[in-house]
């Protein structure tokens, strides 16, 4: 099984075509001496300076970066853990769920402060909140909102201006999606209240973020909810077609984590290349383009991660998690 | 003369050990117990907080339209956050069929009718706490039982216990350092005690025999009351001993003065010359009897004193002078001669009655086997060590009897015919043996016999 699973492993990778992939890139000499396989949910473009950073620090290491979604991420590790040394992902509860089944290898060398890592398997080394991504000319002369329930004003008062025009995750598809609108539902009953709304608006909905922006860029939809700041921000300048909005009655900020598996075949890399982005990422070598910072804890909970703790697992539950969608498709799909 | 003592044990070994080896087991006692009792106490609070969880979840359940809802609460499995980041597993059964969680937590724990049942055992390669407790729901047309298994792993509590193992190793061996410093400081007090009173027993001098009268703890009292009452009995003893060997001396040479005053008018009244050789014989007998009789006396004595030498500061060359007025008349009916030879003083630190008695027997035996109208030389010098030298113009010691003459009731092969015990040179090797001191005999080349005294 595993051979077979190699096998086509190698067959995908050297098919220009990659089946199943967002897509796929490798870093490096390709005849380099090792090898390190890496599963992400973050776009290539984001990943890129860092990567070629450990590149460049490591000349001997060639890295085949995988993207997909979180949710599909979470099946492939669990399903052929021997095929990746390294899994990338927003989706915290997910990260969380393989370190507790024991997916992940603890890497008890790596200092990191207790409330970024857990098991010392599971390490964050980014802050990324969910934001608000309006189209400008959608709001034009009139005023942005700031909250949620300033957005849910706004749609309420010009429904004909938004109708097919806003745009959510598809929490069913998307992992880091279902971890952002459970955190809101956990937060305040004014998710409830805006899911309502959007779905009377008859929200579009999405699988990514990048997907989201490009249509918010091209003004297909006018509003998209809880987008990764990362995504929006790495975008935003481009064609200043749309600005963000960190909603100030509640935050939602996740941790991007990194975790290596342990059916590795190449641990010693591995734990080397998860020091090497834990270092990069404190190091300040933020650009537009790349990956903001672990943000250190604020004071008060304003700002607050969400904490990496086996209570992420809840939503997960299949009980739960049932529960939740089918509240959700409720409110959001009403046709 | 001090006798070897037989010891059996030590009593401060024995104290040390039996403090020492008490705080010891007693520390072992205090850490095990607070282990445990930490263990205990660990155990428990992990307990509660699995048993409030469990709670929380079998709360969310209820029966809706007929079907199971189990809306499991955040704050179940946020409450089992830890510091080591512990894994949670759980498992939610209806009727006993899996519902949601982890399905291999089902199958080793049974269907409890009610109660929380907690076990430890073997989760995914690491001990973990597991609980399982139950709800009856009753809907409209049937009862459901939901079950829920909650299992946390045990890093965090294996962490605090390993701490506090450490905590409680540290606080035995502080305990047994501090008992262990107080016993070694009871023990020499308790010892110390003993030791006062064999210096003050030690330091008494021989004549010193008074009972002692400062305080003593109360165990030593017996011992103190045992040493008093066995010194009266010495004291006692040591009066009779001496009362006997003055009475003994006055009444044995009173009557014998009497006989040889007897024997002496009797001899000028006896004209037939065979009576008067029977006279003289017979007060040349009296007279060694008298002798003896003192000398016998005086060796007593000195045997008695020289157990329990007193040393005062004196002059031999007094003694010595007192000694030459003393023995002067006598001398003069030998028509001998006794010559003093001595520095202006010379102090010693001794018994003087002892040491005028030594050499008292000295003189006397120079004066006995010295020829009539010599002379008995006395010298007194004191330049490395005190010497005193008594010397006369006899026959000398016979060569091969130098060595054992100072031995007891030994006479030399040359006395016959002269008045003596054989005490005299014992009596003085005696006396200056007490004394730290040695004697010894030589012949002068011109003649005649050298007693030298090194003190």
């Amino acid at each position: 099984m595993r051979y077979t699973l190699t096998l086509v492993l190698i067959l995908v990778f050297n098919s220009a075509a990659a089946e199943g992939w967002e897509d796929q890139a490798v870093f490096g000499s390709p005849d380099a001496e090792n090898t390190l396989s890496i599963i992400s949910s973050t776009d290539t473009a984001l990943f890129s300076p860092m990567l070629e950073a450990f590149i460049a620090e490591q000349p001997n290491v060639t890295v085949e970066y995988f993207v997909t979604g979180t949710s599909d991420l979470d099946r492939r590790v669990r399903k052929t853990p021997e095929a990746f040394d390294v899994a990338i992902s927003s989706a915290m509860d997910l990260q969380l769920k393989l370190a507790n089944d024991g997916h992940a290898l603890p890497l008890p060398n790596i200092l990191h402060p207790s409330w970024a890592q857990w098991r010392q398997s599971v390490f964050a080394f980014t802050s990324e909140p969910a934001v608000i991504a309006i189209n400008r000319s959608a709001f034009a002369g009139m005023e942005i909102p700031e909250s949620r329930q300033e957005l849910i004003e706004a749609m309420r008062a010009r429904p004909e201006v938004f109708r097919n025009r806003v745009g959510t995750y598809d929490v069913r598809q998307s992992g880091v999606g279902y971890l952002f609108a459970t955190q809101d539902a956990r937060a305040s009953e004014t998710f409830w209240r805006l899911m309502e709304v959007m779905g009377s608006l008859n929200a579009r909905l999405y699988c990514c973020s990048g997907d989201m922006i490009d249509d918010l860029t091209d003004g297909t939809i006018a509003v998209a909810y809880n987008v990764l700041g990362s995504y929006a921000q790495a975008r935003a300048d481009s064609g200043k077609a749309y600005t963000t909005i960190l909603p100030s009655d509640f935050p939602t900020t996740m941790m991007r984590t990194a975790l290596v598996s342990k059916a590795s075949t190449n641990p010693k890399r591995a734990e080397e290349f998860l020091q090497f982005i834990v270092t990069y990422q404190s190091n300040g070598h933020h650009t537009q383009k790349a990956l903001p910072p672990l943000a250190e804890r604020q004071n008060g909970t304003e700002r607050a991660n969400i904490a990496l703790e086996p209570a992420l697992m809840t939503f997960l539950d299949t009980l739960k998690r049932n529960k939740f969608l089918k509240e959700w498709q409720d409110a959001l799909i009403q046709n | 003369m001090t006798v070897k003592v037989a010891f059996s044990g030590s009593l401060r070994n024995r104290l040390v050990v039996t403090l020492i080896g008490g705080a010891a087991l007693l520390a072992l006692l205090l850490f095990f117990a607070v282990r445990s009792y930490a263990v205990q106490i660990a155990q428990s609070g992990q307990d509660s907080i699995l048993e409030a969880s469990v709670t929380s979840i079998l709360d969310a359940a209820a029966i809706r339209n007929g079907v199971i809802e189990l809306d499991l609460p955040y704050s179940a499995l946020s409450m089992l956050n830890t510091v080591a980041d512990d894994r949670v597993f759980y498992a939610i059964l209806e009727n006993g069929e899996f519902l949601s969680g982890y399905q291999d937590l089902v199958g080793q724990t049974d269907l409890m009718p009610s109660g929380f049942l907690f076990e430890t055992r073997q989760i995914r390669d690491s001990s973990a706490r597991v609980v399982s407790a139950n709800r009856l729901l009753i809907g409209a047309d049937r009862r459901i039982k939901v079950q829920v298994i909650l299992a946390q792993t045990q890093d965090a509590l294996s962490e605090t216990l390993s701490e506090i193992s450490r905590n409680a190793a540290l606080f035995g061996f502080c305990f047994f350092t501090l008992v262990a410093g107080l016993s070694f400081w009871a023990t020499k007090n308790t010892i110390g005690q003993l030791d006062k009173l064999t210096h003050s027993v030690t330091r008494r001098g021989p004549h010193d025999l008074r009972p002692f009268t400062k305080p003593v703890p109360r165990e030593m009292a017996p011992l103190v009351t045992s040493l008093n009452s066995l010194m009266m009995r010495l004291e006692q003893s040591f009066a009779q001993s001496e009362d006997f060997i003055a009475e003994a001396a006055h009444r044995v040479r009173t009557p014998l003065a009497t006989v040889r005053s007897y024997a002496e008018a009797t001899l000028q009244r006896v004209d037939k010359e065979e009576n008067r050789d029977a006279m003289r014989a017979m007060v040349k007998a009296i007279d060694e009897s008298s002798r003896a009789a003192g000398q016998l006396l005086d060796h007593a004595m000195i045997t008695f004193r020289a157990g329990h030498l007193e040393q005062h500061p004196l002059d031999l060359v007094e003694l010595a002078q007192d000694l030459v007025l003393r023995l002067t008349p006598i001398a003069d009916m030998k028509d001998l001669k006794l010559e003093l030879d001595s520095p202006q003083s010379v102090p010693f630190s001794g018994d003087s009655v002892l040491l005028q008695n030594a050499l008292r027997n000295l003189i006397d035996n120079a004066m006995k086997y010295g020829p009539t109208e010599s002379s008995v030389e006395i010298s007194i010098s004191h330049k490395e060590a005190v010497q005193i030298k008594v010397c006369d113009f006899g026959p000398g010691f016979p060569a091969h009897e130098i060595d054992t003459l100072t031995k007891r009731f030994q006479r030399g092969e040359n006395a016959k015919g002269t008045i003596g015990s054989g005490l005299g040179l014992t009596i003085a090797r005696d006396v200056i043996e007490a004394h730290g001191g040695e004697i010894q005999l030589s012949n002068r080349s011109g003649g005649g016999a050298c007693v030298t005294l090194s003190l």
